[in-house]
């Protein structure tokens, strides 16, 4: 479980995020939504360290973050697992020096351990045999999965993911949402997934954190969030005529 | 101003105990061949270029009888040795490897990849920048004693066929007054200017903000911030070591 504790952080005197608190759970697809430049990626960043919070405290299963030292913090941050919204892989490397980089970095495996665990991380997210190519032979979406095989290679206990789906097309974005809530469940990860995709909050949504105007405004579920009468959400929700329908249609259906 | 302790400040970063030696060695030997051996072309042409140029002028300029006809050789071993190949191929580096760290590091920061690195618990600054000062601290002086042979190369060549003196007078000039403190002053000055270029372009690279465009503007001043430190440093460092 990461927990986040009345989280103060701004810009050159312009408040980004204002006393944020949030629990993020373990076992769970934890979301982060809400509206472009409301603070959602600056939350992420703070939680995992890009950015060093003004006030406020992130408890990594009670071990507080925030107050660590470089070194300590290395410690913590094998445990984190992160796929970018770039993907952000090594271009230098191949497919397999990728997803073997942290491997070679933080553990004492030999070379076969490393080979099978590669493999194993690939096979994962169906991406087996892909191991020579470069990353800039791959489209984006399998540069999303390689960038997901690295996250999980070391066995995280935590797993971020920053807009896994922009830029895809719907079904590839259905694969990597179902990828990253299977191996929630099946590894026991404390997941933090940022989204604006309305499919993924319904389909994956475990638990929803909504940030608007830098403050946690609602917290809630992919059920909660469809029939929460609070304003903001709607608009957010339901901000696509699509959506709008399927609300008229719920409606007419519960009468 | 404030870049200056910003730059001190990723030094003390830069030079920490690498995670892992194999790795280290691993980046030192790609660097090596990138910022060294990579280099040996450019290096080569521009020496023997220019030191046949030297070599040229100075016997064109000399039509006085009272020199004796050494002086040509003299004047190419000297200059050569005091100031061209340390200080102007330093130059010339500063803007082929500077630009080449600059982008590489930039388009490392604005794709996130340092990021990554970090997540991960790597030290981003020693894993891609101390490989890269070591090689150029390596290997540097390498290239200025590669490049002193061949402008003494090129200048002998460009006055055997051009008839303006014999190899036996030429050569009788490269020895003369040879002091091998003047080689070690040019190493001592290589190695610092190699070290600046790296340091000071790896700083813009990965401090860089913004998108492509800002990664381009980045190793502009790079190289503009390299070259201009290599010259103040040069004045400085000839104050101290010959005077
Ligand atoms: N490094 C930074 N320096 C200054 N301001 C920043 C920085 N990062 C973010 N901000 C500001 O913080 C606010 C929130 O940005 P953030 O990136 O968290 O938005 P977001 O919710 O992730 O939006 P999007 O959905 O578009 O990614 C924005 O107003 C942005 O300008
Ligand atoms: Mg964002």
């Amino acid at each position: 479980m990461i927990e986040v504790i009345n989280v103060n952080k701004s810009f050159g005197g312009n408040p980004v995020l204002k006393d944020v608190s949030a629990k993020f759970e373990k076992g769970k697809v934890n979301l982060i939504i809400g509206q472009s430049g409301q603070g959602k990626s600056v939350l992420a960043k703070c939680m995992v360290g890009l950015h060093e919070v003004d006030t406020g405290e992130i408890l990594y299963d009670g071990r507080d973050f925030t107050h660590l030292d470089r070194h300590e913090r290395s410690k913590i941050r094998q445990e984190i697992g992160m796929l970018f919204q770039g993907a952000a892989l090594f271009d230098s490397m191949t497919v397999e020096g990728n997803v073997m980089f942290p491997l070679i970095m933080f553990t004492k495996m030999t070379k076969g351990e490393m080979q099978k665990r590669v493999d194993f991380c690939l096979e994962r997210v169906n991406l087996s045999g892909r191991n020579k190519l470069f990353p800039s032979e791959c489209s984006g979406g399998m540069q999303k999965r390689i960038g997901i095989a690295r996250a999980i290679s070391m066995n995280p206990k935590y797993l971020f993911c920053d807009e896994p789906n922009s830029g895809l097309d719907p079904q590839t974005s259905i694969l990597i949402d179902g990828l990253i809530k299977d191996i929630t469940a099946e590894y026991q990860m404390t997941t933090v997934v940022i989204t604006h995709d309305m499919n993924s909050v319904i389909e994956i949504g475990d638990n929803i954190i909504f940030i608007y105007k830098g403050q946690n405004w609602w917290q809630g579920n992919s059920g909660t969030i469809i029939t929460t009468d609070n304003q903001e959400i709607g608009n957010f929700v339901y901000a696509s005529e699509f959506m709008k329908e399927i609300r008229v249609s719920m409606q007419e259906k519960r009468r | 101003m404030r870049n200056i302790g910003k730059y001190i400040l990723m030094l003390k970063d830069v030079f920490t105990r690498p995670n892992k030696w194999r790795v280290f060695f691993e980046r030192l030997l790609e660097e090596l061949i990138g910022i060294g051996i990579n280099s040996l072309p450019i290096v080569a042409l521009m020496s023997t270029f220019i030191g046949g140029v030297i070599a040229l002028q100075t016997a064109s300029n000399m039509s006085s009888p009272l020199l004796p006809a050494y002086t040509v050789g003299y004047i190419t071993q000297s200059s050569t040795i005091l100031e061209f190949s340390p200080t102007i191929i330093s130059l010339i580096l500063a803007g082929k490897i500077g630009s080449n760290i600059a982008s590489e590091i930039g388009t490392m920061r604005v794709t996130e990849q340092i990021d990554a690195l970090e997540i991960m618990g790597v030290n981003s600054l020693n894993f891609l920048v101390l490989p890269k000062i070591t090689a150029a601290v390596l290997f540097f002086p390498i290239l200025v004693i590669f490049s002193m042979a061949l402008s003494m190369l090129g200048g002998w060549i460009s006055l055997v066929v051009s008839n303006l003196s014999t190899t036996e007078e030429y050569v009788l000039g490269l020895r003369a007054f040879f002091d091998p403190f003047n080689i070690k002053y040019a190493l001592t000055k290589t190695i610092v200017f190699g070290f600046l270029i790296v340091s000071v372009s790896s700083y813009y690279g990965y401090y860089v903000k913004g998108g492509s465009l800002d990664v381009g503007r980045a190793s502009t001043q790079a190289v503009v911030s390299s070259s201009v430190t290599i010259l103040i440093a040069n004045f400085l460092l000839t104050q101290m070591i010959l005077l």
